[in-house]
């Protein structure tokens, strides 16, 4: 397991880059999804404003 | 498709044509300085730079490292199967620097020798594990061999 | 009725799946349908690839265990100008033709595509360290793929910073377009220049220069960014068609949900 982590004395480069990745390639998907969820709250908030506001004239 | 598009499409074809045609061009003109070395046959026929800092790239000669007992100095033969240049070097050296290994060194000619300031290796596109490495010398050495006899 | 919408109704049933991706409200339904079965093809690939290239896969018999950054390196590398071309090409679509869909699918790789580039770029440089001896040199591959990454960078920053939506999308696109000729560069840079970086490995005319062992778990890899790509890309497209068509009867119907 040690060796494992170890990577041949190339530990700081391999998992370097491998974390450089996973961290970016995490962070797009997980962001676009709450983006999604934030318009959607944002759209039906400016629609119900809308409605409210023609109903009252 | 409508006469408007057509144009249009026309126009980016144009424009595509336009651009890459002077891509090419200028990347003609600056040829040289695109390549990131030169090679030993460039030095034997005079065109690199006198005095001045550049780049050679080529094969290190198998057999043709010569370490220092004392210090980090080293010196070595630099081939591109035509044309040698010996190199000199003081310092540490990549991982991947050996001999028979393509290399890529920054320095000037210095009394017809080569003296580098850095030494970088160059990779080639195999990849193979160490056994793998191994059998293939083997089977290099057997047909060597075979060879020698056969004459 | 138009001519045209004529002559395309006369040209028979075959062109109407491909008229559905001209339509938002369609697409979004496709995207919201595929994103997430795509991105768990993409997470079951990538554990899988990365079990097989970190653990399985022999080492180098030169560059030992670093040579292993080449199963997201070289993915990265191909996504990067794989998202140029999609994103230069969608583009141009919606300069000559006016899809508003093909605008946002532009819109939407952008950013993809930098982050692929970014990661071409910076895992090959921890590469280079360890097996030329320097993180970075100007050579033309490296360069010209800096190069893809100011393209994006300018991509995206053009396409913001004009106000108004067509004539942003027409000038982003015809910067796309123009830089389209980047992409022969890099991909034949190692060939008609000298470079430090190598030849190609997979690609290279005849049997690829890998051993078995190792080109399987790059080719899965390589799926895996791919399908990684494919869904990241819908789940951005949502997101640019919803806030586009905000004031859109469809959009309306999706958000009162």
């Amino acid at each position: 397991m040690t060796e494992f982590f170890h990577m041949g004395g190339y530990a700081f480069f391999v998992w370097t880059s491998y974390a450089v990745v996973a961290v970016l390639f995490t962070y797009q998907f997980l962001s676009s999804r709450s983006q999604h969820k934030k318009l959607i709250r944002q759209l039906g908030a400016e629609v119900e404003h809308k409605i409210r506001r023609s109903n009252k004239s | 498709m409508t006469p408007k598009r057509k144009q249009r499409l026309l126009l980016i074809g144009l424009l595509l044509t336009a651009v890459s045609g002077a891509v090419a061009l200028a990347l003609t003109a600056l040829n040289q300085n695109i390549n990131l070395f030169y090679s030993p046959s460039q030095i034997a026929a005079g065109e690199a730079p006198d005095n001045t800092t550049f780049r050679l790239g080529g094969m290190v000669v198998e057999g043709s490292v010569k370490r220092s007992d004392t210090d980090l100095s080293i010196a070595f033969d630099l081939t591109d199967t035509a044309k040698v240049v010996t190199v000199r070097y003081t310092g540490i050296l990549p991982d991947l620097f050996r001999e028979g290994q393509g290399i890529v060194t920054t320095g000037s000619i210095q009394n017809g020798e080569f003296i580098a300031q850095q030494v970088l290796a160059k990779h080639d596109e195999n990849y193979m594990p160490p056994e793998v490495s191994a059998a293939l010398k083997q089977a290099n050495a057997d047909n060597y061999s075979t060879e020698q006899t056969a004459q | 009725m138009t001519t045209e919408s004529l002559n395309s109704s006369s040209r028979g049933k075959k062109w109407l799946w491909f008229h559905r991706f001209g339509s938002p409200a369609w697409v979004y339904g496709f995207a919201s349908r595929w994103a997430m079965p795509i991105g768990v093809v993409a997470l079951l690939l990538f554990v899988v690839g990365l079990y097989q290239g970190l653990v399985v896969a022999p080492p180098d018999y030169q560059m030992g265990d670093s040579y292993r950054i080449i199963f997201i390196h070289v993915p990265s590398a191909w996504l990067s100008m794989f998202s140029y071309f999609v994103m230069a090409v969608s583009a141009g679509i919606g300069l000559v033709w006016h899809i508003k869909v093909s605008d946002l699918v532009a819109r939407s790789v952008a950013p993809l595509g930098a982050m692929f580039t970014f990661c071409a770029l910076v895992t090959g440089s921890l590469w280079g360290k360890p097996t030329w001896g320097t993180y970075w040199v100007w050579d033309a591959r490296l360069t010209s793929e800096l190069v893809l990454l100011f393209l994006f960078i300018g991509y995206i920053a053009l396409s913001n910073a004009i106000e108004d939506r067509r004539t942003a999308s027409r000038a982003s696109a015809v910067l796309a377009l123009v830089g389209l000729i980047n992409l022969p560069i890099i991909h034949f840079s190692v060939e008609w220049w000298n470079t430090l970086h190598q030849g190609a490995t997979v690609t290279k005319l005849g049997r690829p220069s890998i051993d078995t062992r190792m080109l399987i778990p790059l080719l899965i890899m390589f799926f895996a960014f791919n399908f990684y790509f494919l869904s990241a890309m819908l789940y951005r497209l949502r997101c640019e068609l919803l806030s586009q068509e905000r004031r859109t009867q469809w959009v309306r119907e999706i958000v009162n949900d």
